[in-house]
Parts: structure tokens; sequence; C-alpha cells
């Protein structure tokens, strides 16, 4: 269904119901716990998508108990299907992860708007599941040998799809990080601030991952004076622009919609 | 209940100078300026489309954390951050389905005479259908008890929005959190109400054991959601009961069932609100599901079902 009415950025939106293909679960190696999965779920078809711009879903045991869809980023998407990787956290994504092949979850996207797209020397700083989104980045850039990863994170790096990364895009730089004692965090965000330096003359620099991370690169940013993009991961009910909870203070005081005029804003344009 | 007709059932409602098209509105707050739900199906298809609540001033609204997830429901504390009602008029109104459904302002100011003023600005406007006035705002003057808790106040502020509406439909929205609904609602109603709607947000808080602090930066907020149906449902039934004024119910209806059943406690129209979260096309499919869902029952038009609950 579509109205000729909806404004432009609303038009290409869907609310669907797409068939999971697999879930395939990441980290599974000694206990049982499974940490992160990718949810790979039928191609939505849509006409545009752009990597940074996440999804809504539903999985149909959510019922009446879970009011909100749970964000995420749209990871991989190939004429194959769509992927999501998925850290379990809590109610929703603990059901998303036990969702089995052939049933259907409700999906609405893409939303919001996405990462910057230029053809130039690109910092993807990725905390943790924020991970997700660069894969897509990777994939969908017209010169991957300008892209280079720095990405941190706690859980054993086999929990991550980071190799995937690497082999999907050869030319990118990848780094990792390991944080195991709190003490290592200074090491990583000094790591990070040389890289930051390196980028300030006429690069791009892109983050996304934990708010406190977020924070710090936005700082590092306009310390060296360099042109960053952050994506927010603020908590969602609706997705959509309507119910104002997940809002984040702009350059001009004004509280504007994380889900539809973000998730992505340049870091100088908002106050974290 | 009437036998079972091959007709196609009849959805129009008529209420106090409004005639809509199905007794589906969407609920303030809950829908934006209804834009933001143009690509998930026909906006012109609704009976109504009540927009997020709209003060004379652009208002930023409360500091996050503003919304928290609880069973079956929500809790929110936005701090009705709106755009002001130029901006509204300006940007967002022309571009609604004014002509084939009804776009109702909802209403918000912390005084009768903020009220009167805003219900005036908004009364010119032709292309809007009606206003619905929020009495929730935390009165000062009255220690910090919200218009609607008190039934003077709640008059005086419906008196005020009255006078300068001129011919537009005016509708009192009636908050749950006090002893008795009927009072308020009685009292809205003799200060010259067109209609009432029941409810809005019932007060609920939501802590986190872990940072030992509320979930919300506002500590307490608004519960909505299928978790509140029960307590709609019986205010819808009270306070059709108590006046002669069309009721519109509001309050965890996720479903065509719902609707009728709010309709047989005695509303006229309903309004959906937070199921628009659970899918954004909810309210769509509502609309679609309703005629059938009549069929079923064998109700050839609304007016038949309408507070003919047997107690
Ligand atoms: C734009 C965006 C993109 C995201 N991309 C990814 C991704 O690719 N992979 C991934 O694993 N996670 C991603 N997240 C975070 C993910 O949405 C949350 O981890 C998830 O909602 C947690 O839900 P839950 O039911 O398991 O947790 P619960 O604790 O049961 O959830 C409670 C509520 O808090 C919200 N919530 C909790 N944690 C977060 C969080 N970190 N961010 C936002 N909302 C939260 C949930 O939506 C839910 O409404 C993204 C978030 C946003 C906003
Ligand atoms: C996020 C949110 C914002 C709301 N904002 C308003 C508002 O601006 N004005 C108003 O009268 N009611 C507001 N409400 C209340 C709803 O209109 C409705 O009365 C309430 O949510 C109960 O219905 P529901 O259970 O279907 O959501 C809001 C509710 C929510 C969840
Ligand atoms: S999640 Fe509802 S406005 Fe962003």
């Amino acid at each position: 269904m579509s109205s000729k009415k909806a404004p432009t950025y609303m038009r290409n939106i869907k609310c669907q119901e797409l068939t999971v293909l697999d879930v395939v679960p990441f980290g599974q190696t000694l206990s049982e716990v499974t940490h992160c999965f990718a949810l790979r779920l039928e191609n939505p078809g849509w006409e545009r998508w752009r990597p940074g711009q996440f999804v809504m879903v539903r999985h149909p045991s959510f019922g009446l108990e879970l009011i909100w869809g749970r964000a995420f980023s749209i990871s991989r998407m190939a004429s194959s299907g769509l992927s999501l990787f998925i850290q379990t956290y809590g109610r929703g994504t603990k059901r998303l992860s036990e969702s089995l092949p052939g049933e259907k979850v409700t999906v609405w996207g893409p939303l919001g708007n996405g990462f910057a797209v230029q053809d130039k020397r690109t910092l993807m700083l990725a905390g943790g599941i924020g991970l997700a989104p660069f894969l897509a980045y990777a994939e969908a850039h017209p010169s991957p040998n300008k892209l280079e990863l720095i990405f941190g994170h706690r859980l054993p790096l086999e929990t991550y799809p980071f190799e995937n990364a690497k082999n999907l895009v050869p030319e990118m730089t990848a780094r990792s990080f390991h944080e195991q004692t709190p003490e290592d965090l200074p090491k990583f965000l000094e790591m990070v601030d040389e890289a930051v330096q390196r980028y300030a003359d006429g690069g791009l620099i892109l983050a996304c991952g934990p708010t406190p991370f977020l924070r710090a690169i936005k700082k590092m940013a306009a310390e060296h004076g360099a042109m960053a993009q952050l994506s927010l991961e603020n908590k969602m009910g609706c997705g959509v622009g309507a119910c104002l909870g997940c809002v984040v203070t702009d350059d001009k005081g004004e509280n504007v919609q994380v889900c539809s005029k973000g998730p992505v804003f340049w870091a100088h344009k908002i106050e974290l | 209940m009437a036998s079972k007709t091959s007709t196609t059932p009849d959805t129009r409602v008529s209420l106090p100078g409004l005639a809509i098209k199905n007794p589906i509105m969407t609920a303030s707050g809950t829908f934006g300026y209804g834009l933001e739900f143009a690509s998930f199906g026909k906006l012109e298809d609704l009976g109504g489309i009540v927009v997020k609540g709209l003060s004379l001033k652009p208002r930023a609204g409360n500091p996050m954390e503003r919304i928290a997830e609880s069973p079956c429901g929500m809790l929110n504390a936005i701090g009705l951050q709106n755009i002001g009602v130029e901006r509204f008029l300006e940007e967002k109104l022309p571009a609604l389905p004014h002509e084939e459904t009804a776009i109702v302002a909802n209403l918000y100011a912390c005084d009768a005479a903020e009220f009167g003023e805003l219900a005036q600005a908004l009364a010119a406007d032709a292309r809007l259908a009606a206003l619905e006035v929020n009495v929730s705002c935390p009165n000062v003057a009255a220690g910090g008890q919200a218009f609607g808790q008190d039934p003077a106040q709640a008059a005086a502020v419906t008196r005020a929005v009255k006078d300068a509406a001129g011919s537009m439909p005016v509708i009192v929205k009636l908050s749950p959190n006090v002893a008795d609904i009927t009072m308020v609602a009685r009292a809205v109603a003799d200060a010259g109400a067109d209609m009432l709607t029941c409810i809005n947000t019932l007060l609920g808080m939501a802590v986190d054991l872990k940072t030992r602090r509320p979930r919300l930066a506002n500590v307490v907020g608004g519960l909505s959601g299928p978790a509140i149906k029960p307590v709609a449902l019986r205010c819808v039934w009270q306070v059709s009961q108590a006046v002669d004024i069309p009721v519109i119910g509001v309050g965890g209806i996720s479903t065509a069932a719902d609707v009728l059943e709010f309709i047989l406690a005695g509303a006229h129209a309903v309004q959906i609100g937070t199921a628009n979260f659970m899918r954004p096309d909810t309210v769509f499919h509502i609309v679609e599901e309703l005629p059938a869902l009549m069929s079923t029952y064998g109700v050839t038009h609304l007016d038949e079902l309408r507070g003919t609950l047997q107690v």
C-alpha cells in the first residue's frame, strides 16, 4: 500500500512479513551460550536503501506482551536476502534468536538515513555489535581500498562477523582490539585517537557503538578538526518518527527523532 | 443481536458536527502528525486522525529517557514535545487528507486563557474537523494536580475552548487518574463539551534494579497499551451512562474485535494509540477488518450494537 501523500522520506518504507531463511549462531564455541547470531531473512525487495539504515523487527511471539519492534542495522543485503547481526541482550533478541527457518517475522524499513558514502579515505570505528552496519557499508563502497576498519570488542572475536567483513571486502584495512579488562579501554581509545588524527585532513570518519564510545569519538573529532558521523542507538518505540521517544538534542537546541532524522548524525550537529 | 445479513455493514458514524466514514481514529501522540504513517496505508481510509498535542509555542518536551516498555504496555513521559500551532498549520496540515478524513487537533495549555487562544487559532482553520482538549497539564495553582482531575477546573477550560471554537466541535479528553471519572465527565458535559474521549494514560513508573534509578527521567509517566484496556472499557461504560454526549473510547485497542467491544460498552468511535507502534499498519488493518467482523456478529450498523451491553 502507498499513498500519494507520503512525504518523500517515507515513500520507500514498507511493513511486511518476511520469511526467516536461517539463524546462524556466532561464537558458539565451548558453552551453549550464543551471544550473537545472524538472522537471515528473505529479500524484502526494497527499491532503495543505504548502509547505516535500519529495520524494526517483531517476532510473532512478541504478541501483545512486547510492545515495540526491535531496531537492527541492515548488515548485508544481497539478492539472496537481508542479514541482520544481532547480539542477544534481553527478551526480544532472545526470542528472535529462537526463530525457526520458514517462520515469518514482521519487518518495517528501510528506516532512517544512512552513512555518507564519499569517495575519500574513510575510517570506520565499530564498538561491539556496532560492527553490523559496516559490512553493508564496506560492501557497497565504490573504492573499498580507501576504507579502514577499527573494531573494539569485549566478547571473543569469533562472536562477531569480523572475519566475514574481512573476507567480503579484502581490499579494506581491518584491525581488531580485544578489551578484556577495564584497563584496556584507555589503550583502545588511544589507538582510536591516533587514527582519528590521521583522518582529520580530508578524510571521513564513521562510528557505531555504545554511547560512551560515540561520545569519546565526538570529542576526538572536535579536537582534531575531523569530520565524523555517528550512528546512535537510542531506545525506539515506533521507528518512524511518531512517538518522540528516541530524541537527541541537535545544535539548534531542538529535540529531533533519532529514528527518522538519524540514526546517523554529523558529530558536531548533536549533543551527546 | 440482529440476524446475519448479506449486505455490506455500514461503518459510518455521525457525531455532533462531524460525520466520519468509520469509527476508527488514531490517538494523539501515537501517530505523529499523520504523515509518518503515510507509507503504511491510505490515510484517507481512516475515520479520523488526532494529531500530536499542540501548544501555542513549540515545546522541547522532557529530557531522555522518555519511554519504557512494561508487560503489555509502555510508559511515556514525552512532555508534549511539539512544533507549535503555527508550524503545524503551515507545514503539516496541508499534506493531510482533510477532505476525506476528520483531522482533529489535540490542544494542550496550562491555563484557561491560553486554551482559549489556542482554540481560536485552530478553529479558524476549516481544514480541521474538531478540537480535542487535553486537560492533563499539572496546574501549579492547584498544587500540581492536573486540570482534568478537578471537575470545576476541567469545566472552566471546556468553557474557554467552547467560547473560542465557534462552530467547531469540542471534544474533551478525560484522565483516568481520578476517583470517579463520571464527576469530571458530567462537569465537562454541562460546560458545553460536544464529545468526550476516554481515556488518557494511567500514571505509572518503572524502576531499574541495577542502577537503582527510575527508568524515566521524569520519574513517572503515562501507561498505555493493551495493559490498560480493561480500565478504558470500564471508563467508557461508566461515562457513557453518566452523560448524554458521545464518548470516544481509547486505551489498549489493537484489533477490530476490541473496537466492537468498546462500542458495545457505549463508545461512538474509538482511537488507536500504542498499537500503532506494535506495527505501523495496525490501524489500517483494523479499518479493513471491521466490516467483516461486523458481519460475523450480525451487525449492519454500529448504532445497533452501541451500548447494548447486558449487565
Ligand atoms: C538504529 C539502531 C540499530 C541497531 N542495530 C543493532 C544491530 O545491528 N544489532 C544488534 O544486536 N543490536 C542493534 N541495536 C540495538 C538493539 O535494538 C537492542 O539491543 C534491542 O532492542 C534489545 O532488545 P531486547 O528485547 O533484547 O532487550 P530488552 O532489554 O528486553 O529491551 C527493552 C527495551 O529497550 C530497548 N533497548 C534495549 N537495549 C537497547 C539498545 N542498545 N539500543 C536500542 N534499544 C535498546 C529495546 O528495544 C526494548 O524496547 C540497534 C539499535 C538501534 C536504535
Ligand atoms: C508516546 C505517547 C504520546 C502521547 N501524547 C499524547 C498527547 O500529546 N496528547 C494526548 O491527549 N494524549 C497523548 N497520549 C495518550 C494517547 O492518546 C492515548 O490516550 C493513550 O495512549 C491510551 O491509548 P492506547 O492504549 O491505545 O495507547 C500519548 C500516548 C503515548 C503512548
Ligand atoms: S522511535 Fe518513535 S520517534 Fe523515534
